[in-house]
């Protein structure tokens, strides 16, 4: 296992390898620079030029790439072109955990509604509870976040003025973004289960459980519904670059001080470092996301095992 | 044994010989029409395909009259005084007439980027699948980097360079298409923006498919009466995986319409004045505390058309694997 591990992450090198080659050219050939504008006014070339000389960039593209790769090493992802005080390092600090916050509650919220209601659904199979449910879920499926974010600060906070609108300042901040992003996982994740455990029910090990006299709970908690999140693992790595890319348009419609905000920006900016350290982080959040499902298969089916 | 059957009532060996096998897709034609729910998501989509296309001889008005006296002015539901069914906008324009355009957007993200994946994927698919060794463990090695891309924010990067390209010119090579996109109101970088990191998910569905395919007898018994690759692999194979694939190319295409929405939502979409869902819910957000109005319409028709392929989905996906029915 901890053989598996290490490979594995010693595959993350060339795939970030990859990301940041890939995201360093499509940013350069965008064209405009960083310091085209300020505010409104155009600086004179001279200025420009110091500038670009100050930050580097009147190197050859390859060394400016290099010198990025070697103090990526370092873990020094560079300076901010537009928040002139601040490193990107900064940057991540202060807005990857209100991110990640949003981003795991949002699955949280996901899982404790989607894997009950998908069992309830599953044990109630064909009866109105089950189609009740299921047409939920598909509903919840077809709600895109930039419909359910106005929705529900609609009917919450400008309706019934029971929340705020927007900002990320406390629990009472914190209600309406996580549950527009977790509906739609609750959705995909009820469906999943529900499809899941109709196939587990069946199998001989479920009837040998019923057969030796336990209690029909014990048998759906401890037999079947562990059995039946083998699927709904396998769709967590997807769902949480779902989630990530959730929490971009959640942190846009709620005005939340997150990475996608900052990342959206950055590029309307020209922003490099920032656009590079902030794609960075997402792609290395999926792979390490990839690589604990991946581990998380093998408690769950003992059957699998790596080598 | 032959002999045995060769003796059974109305048994003609010769016949049976000749009969041509039904396809796999017909046989799941089949099951789909008896799937209400489907059928209906099916005719839903086929009316706003045609309404759609036909835009211009429906829609009350055209995509950017602007009549600024009315702005905001409610439905005719709510008001009996006004013109407008669905209400006008913040430039007094007829919301209906652009909920009508803005499915051309739509439909068109759905057809077009679906078509892009389900083609690349599946050439992909089938050659890294069917020639295996080496060829497979490099194709499949790209794969594996390209799942751990945050897609969306490539589909952001790529749309913000077409867009800047478009207004500032580009290489003489690029000249053509920026022309084109203009001429489809900017649609034409979507697809692409879309259409390219999509194939992904796709290409391993049909490798696996073609995997679990390829040692069956049918295929050996190609082989030996001499079949070439091509013809096993667009004759024996591609019929037999299609099911699957389209199955999962249709569940993905609500995933399509959400980023086309998207982009137009944070303004990297559509040009103005092409009318898209996610613009028109854009700007009934930003209207929502005094006119949410406008927002509810293109609201509702993304919604529903997103249901109807979610629906249509499910109906071929039990269609093509009835083992499968109400699964997932």
């Amino acid at each position: 296992m901890t053989r598996y591990i290490i490979r594995r992450i010693l595959q993350f090198i060339p795939v970030l390898l990859a990301v940041t080659l890939s995201t360093f050219v499509l940013v350069r050939i965008i064209p405009g620079g960083p310091f085209d504008r300020v505010g409104d006014r155009t600086l004179p070339p001279e200025i420009v030029a110091n500038l670009e000389a100050k930050y580097g960039l009147d190197k050859p593209v390859w060394q400016q790439y290099l010198l990025y790769l070697w103090n990526l090493l370092r873990f020094d992802l560079g300076p901010s072109f537009s928040y002139r005080t601040q490193t990107v390092n900064d940057l991540i600090r202060e807005s990857l955990p209100i991110s990640a916050h949003l981003g795991i509650m949002a699955l949280a919220l996901g899982l404790l509604i989607g894997i009950p209601a998908g069992a309830i659904a599953a044990l109630r199979q064909n009866g109105p509870l089950d189609f009740g449910t299921t047409f939920i879920a598909i509903l919840g499926q077809s709600i895109p976040n930039i419909v359910m974010g106005p929705l529900l600060i609609w009917i919450f906070a400008l309706k019934l003025n029971l929340l705020p609108v927007a900002r990320w300042e406390g629990p009472k901040y914190w209600i309406l973004p996580a549950v527009a992003l977790g509906t739609g996982l609750s959705a995909g994740v009820a469906r999943l289960t529900r499809g899941s455990l109709l196939q587990v029910v069946q199998e001989d090990y479920i009837r040998t459980a019923r057969a030796k006299g336990l209690r029909e709970m014990i048998v759906i908690a401890r037999h079947a519904l562990k059995n039946s999140m083998i699927p709904v693992v396998t769709v967590l790595g997807p769902m949480f670059a779902g989630v990530l890319t959730g929490t971009f348009t959640i942190e846009i419609i709620f005005g939340i001080p997150g990475l996608g905000r900052h990342f959206v920006n950055s590029i309307g900016n020209r922003d490099y470092p920032v656009v590079m350290g902030t794609t960075l982080v997402y792609a290395l959040a999926i792979i390490v996301a990839n690589l604990l499902v991946d581990i998380s298969y093998a408690w769950l089916d003992p059957r699998i095992r790596y080598a | 044994m032959t002999t045995k059957n060769a003796e059974l009532p109305g048994f003609d060996p010769k016949q049976a010989m000749v009969r041509k096998p039904r396809s796999p897709l017909y046989d799941a034609w089949i099951i789909l029409l008896q799937n209400k729910v489907a059928v209906g998501s099916g005719i839903f989509l086929i009316l706003l395909v045609l309404a759609a296309i036909f835009a211009p001889f429906i829609a009350p008005q055209g995509i950017d009259v602007q009549n600024l006296p009315d702005n905001y002015k409610q439905p005719s539901f709510i008001d009996p005084t006004s013109p407008y069914l669905l209400g006008a906008d913040r430039f007094g324009r007829d919301v209906l007439t652009r909920v009508i355009y803005g499915a051309r957007v739509s439909l068109s993200v759905a057809i077009v980027a679906s078509a892009v994946s389900l083609s690349i994927g599946l050439i992909y698919g089938l050659v890294s699948g069917f020639f295996g060794g080496s060829v497979d463990n490099v194709m499949m090695r790209v794969v594996d980097i390209l799942y751990a891309f945050p897609f969306l924010i490539f589909v952001i990067l790529l749309q913000v360079y077409f867009k800047a390209v478009a207004n500032r010119g580009g290489g003489a090579i690029v000249q053509p298409l920026i022309k084109l996109d203009r001429q489809m109101g900017g649609m034409l970088f979507i697809f692409i923006a879309i259409g390219a990191l999509n194939w992904i998910g796709m290409a391993r569905i049909a490798r696996g498919q073609v995997l679990s395919y390829k040692e069956k007898e049918f295929i050996e018994g190609a082989r030996m009466i001499g079949a070439s690759d091509m013809r096993i692999i667009f004759r024996h194979l591609l019929p037999n995986i299609l099911g699957p694939c389209i199955v999962s190319e249709t569940l993905a295409i609500p995933g399509y319409i959400f980023t086309e929405a998207f982009l137009s939502f944070i303004g990297l979409g559509v040009n103005a004045p092409t009318p898209s869902w996610g613009i028109m819910i854009n700007e009934g957000y930003r209207a929502i505390r005094s006119h949410p109005h406008v927002l509810w319409p293109p609201a509702i028709a993304l919604v529903v058309t997103t249901l109807a392929f979610n629906f249509l989905g499910d109906g071929l996906r039990d269609a093509f694997d009835p083992r499968m029915k109400g699964t997932f």
